[in-house]
């Protein structure tokens, strides 16, 4: 009995330690944001400003790169959602043979290291487009190439959300409506796309914020322009400062409040749901239920 | 025909060979239930689909990486002379790891690339070290809800990203840092201990910024092994470690397999980790890569050793999972 109390013990104190490693340096950070040294320090704490927010707002070329993020971002999503959604439904449907082939192809850039997709993406992009005077003046541009080389992995990304979303969706459905009369792009605007649309929307939160926070992919691909990662590693490198530390809190604060509002719009819609099943079950039984009843009242 | 150009030939007659194969089963294996692409999707949908795989599949991977095997060919030319009689295929860019112009050894790069692989395992062990026994936590041991806020937990701190991460870890192991200050604030030290200059921080760095993509095939893998068998084989008298040792770490191994690899990929490639936590006398092999490009221009001997490092790393990786016998397919699953 003994024995069990002592491995419970450690077993807290490894979890404490774990989320301790976890936590400490995000609230470390945290703090320096707050305090005045332009050194960013936690220990000792000399007293609470927010100038280092001000400085951070005045950053021109933090704003510039959170500009071209959010571009880039939402360019990432309209070619990665399209093309994981058409790689994930030809993959249910290729011919056997090449399905190996197919799926060591769309799952590569998943494996390889970032570094070589933005080296490759460069290289190859810059020949292709190097071809006529006119692509070159307007396609060969940081901001293209990253949205090219970002896309090359975040479409896998896509591709597996799909995929996992896909093999629960029932091929009975798609045959009826079939059968009813329903044209092939009928049946996949009105019956596919419904039932992929929570795979959707987590496809472009997933897709938007890796293309967001992508570093070594883009800062090959990035060529002259700039993304707020890329300014930040720019930063980092060069020396530090609390404006960091506050852009890290501004991050946070966003983060939580996207994932509260999430959370509160998904628990409305579970109850929704949950309500609407309970309505139906009820008008249900009160249906099946009203005949043996019946029958046993006569009995 | 250039060598450059030839890259574009090889996956059309990939294709093409496919097809004739698709076309020759269809068309001497009948088989009536069977219903071709078109049939299934309509025409429009279908060609878009395909356009819009086509694009992916061709564009962004196999021609990027194939035309970078073949740059890595090359010798480095200024942008003039490519495609000139000059620019012949050379093994020159891959010798010169190992040997440098003046006819010596290259021992800088050498150990950069051992450094790395070295570091990376060393970083793989000791994730799978400190994220197992959470993963055996949350997988058998903790309640529904217990597991629902340590998941949360889990997650939260990775919504800062990679490279604010590492400032943070860096605003605590400075010599200036919060670590050093206490230390020697207290007395327990006289002077502060340069730990980025002494690789800790790069080692944390790494464990920290992978930490995730360890816990969750653990858990997965884990999460389904049935209790029951845990309870047997206690009843039965097995001791704490043998009960992992013989039957929980058995049954999960293609979820480690899984773990081990990404997180030892992840780190062999990592930049920013190593770029902001290294120590100044540290060479990275993706530091050498990356100077290569932005400081050397040098686009072919850099094309050249990312496939050096990528190829260690696969067949390490190979090896690994040949030696504790899991099948690559388990693992990618």
């Amino acid at each position: 009995m003994k024995s069990k109390h002592v491995m419970k013990a450690m077993l807290g104190f490894y979890i404490l330690l774990f989320f301790g490693y976890l936590f400490g340096p995000i609230i470390v950070m945290s703090i320096t944001a707050f305090n005045t040294p332009s050194y960013p320090q936690a220990y000792p704490f000399e007293s609470f400003t927010t100038d280092w927010f001000v400085k951070l707002w005045n950053d021109r070329a933090m704003m510039d790169g959170l500009t071209n993020s959010i571009i880039i971002g939402i360019a990432v999503v309209t070619i990665s959602v399209p093309v994981g959604l058409a790689a994930a439904i030809i993959m249910s449907q290729i011919y056997h043979r090449a399905r190996s082939l197919y799926y060591l192809v769309t799952i590569s850039p998943l494996l390889t290291p970032g570094v070589i997709i933005g080296i490759s993406t460069v290289i190859f992009w810059k020949d292709v487009l190097g071809l006529t005077e006119v692509t070159k003046a307007v396609f060969y541009k940081g901001m293209v190439l990253a949205t090219l080389g970002q896309s090359s992995f975040i479409s896998a990304y896509v591709l597996l959300i799909f995929m996992a979303r896909l093999t629960r969706f029932d091929r009975a459905q798609e045959e009826a409506a079939l059968d009813l009369g329903a044209s092939h792009p009928q049946v996949f605007w009105h019956i596919l796309l419904p039932f992929l649309k929570p795979a959707i929307v987590s496809a472009i939160v997933i897709a938007f914020l890796s293309s967001f926070e992508n570093y070594n992919t883009t800062t090959f691909a990035i060529l002259a322009d700039r993304t707020l990662v890329t300014v930040l590693a720019g930063q980092v490198r060069q020396g530090t400062t609390p404006a960091l530390s506050a852009l890290a809190v501004v991050i946070i604060g966003i983060s939580l409040i996207g994932a509260i509002s999430y959370e509160v719009l998904k628990r409305r819609e579970q109850a929704r749901a949950e309500a609407a099943q309970l309505r139906a079950k009820l008008a249900e039984q009160a249906e099946v239920g009203a005949a043996p009843e019946l029958a046993t009242q006569a009995g | 025909m250039s060598s450059r150009a030839f890259v574009f030939i090889v996956p059309i007659v990939v294709i093409a060979v496919f097809w004739l194969m698709a076309r020759w089963e269809a068309r001497f294996h009948k088989d009536a239930s069977h219903k071709g692409f078109f049939e299934r999707n309509g025409k429009v949908l279908g060609i878009a689909f395909i356009l819009l795989v086509a694009f992916w599949a061709l564009f962004l991977v196999v021609l990027p990486y194939l035309y970078m095997v073949v740059e890595s060919f090359h010798p480095t030319l200024p942008p003039m002379k490519r495609g000139g009689p000059e620019d012949v295929l050379t093994f020159r860019q891959y010798e010169s790891l190992v040997v440098l112009p003046t006819g010596g050894t290259n021992w800088t790069h050498i150990n950069a690339f051992f450094f790395s692989i070295i570091a990376s395992m060393a970083v793989t062990a000791l994730n799978f070290a400190i994220c197992y026994p959470l993963a055996y936590y949350m997988a058998q041991v903790g309640t529904a809800q217990k597991v629902r806020l340590i998941l949360l937990g889990l997650i939260v701190p990775y919504w800062v990203n990679e490279i604010l991460r590492a400032f943070s870890l860096r605003l605590l192991l400075a010599s200036k840092g919060l670590i050093n200050n206490i230390l020697v604030g207290i007395g327990i030290l006289d002077t502060p201990i340069d730990f980025l200059g002494n690789n800790v921080g790069l080692y944390v760095g790494l464990s920290y910024a992978y930490l995730l993509v360890m816990i969750f095939p653990l858990y997965n893998a884990i999460e389904s092994l049935d209790k029951n068998q845990v309870e047997a084989a206690r009843d039965l008298g097995a001791p704490w470690w043998r009960i992992h040792k013989d039957i929980v770490i058995p049954y999960a191994k293609p979820g480690i397999a899984s773990g081990c690899t990404m997180v030892f990929m992840f780190s062999a490639g990592a930049l920013a980790a190593p770029l902001f936590l290294g120590g100044p006398r540290t060479l990275w092999f993706t530091s050498v890569i990356y100077n290569f490009f932005f400081q050397a221009f040098n686009w072919a001997r850099g094309s050249a050793y990312a496939f050096i490092l990528l190829f260690a790393c696969i067949a390490l990786v190979m090896l690994m999972l040949r030696l504790f016998k899991v099948s690559l397919g388990e693992t990618i699953k």
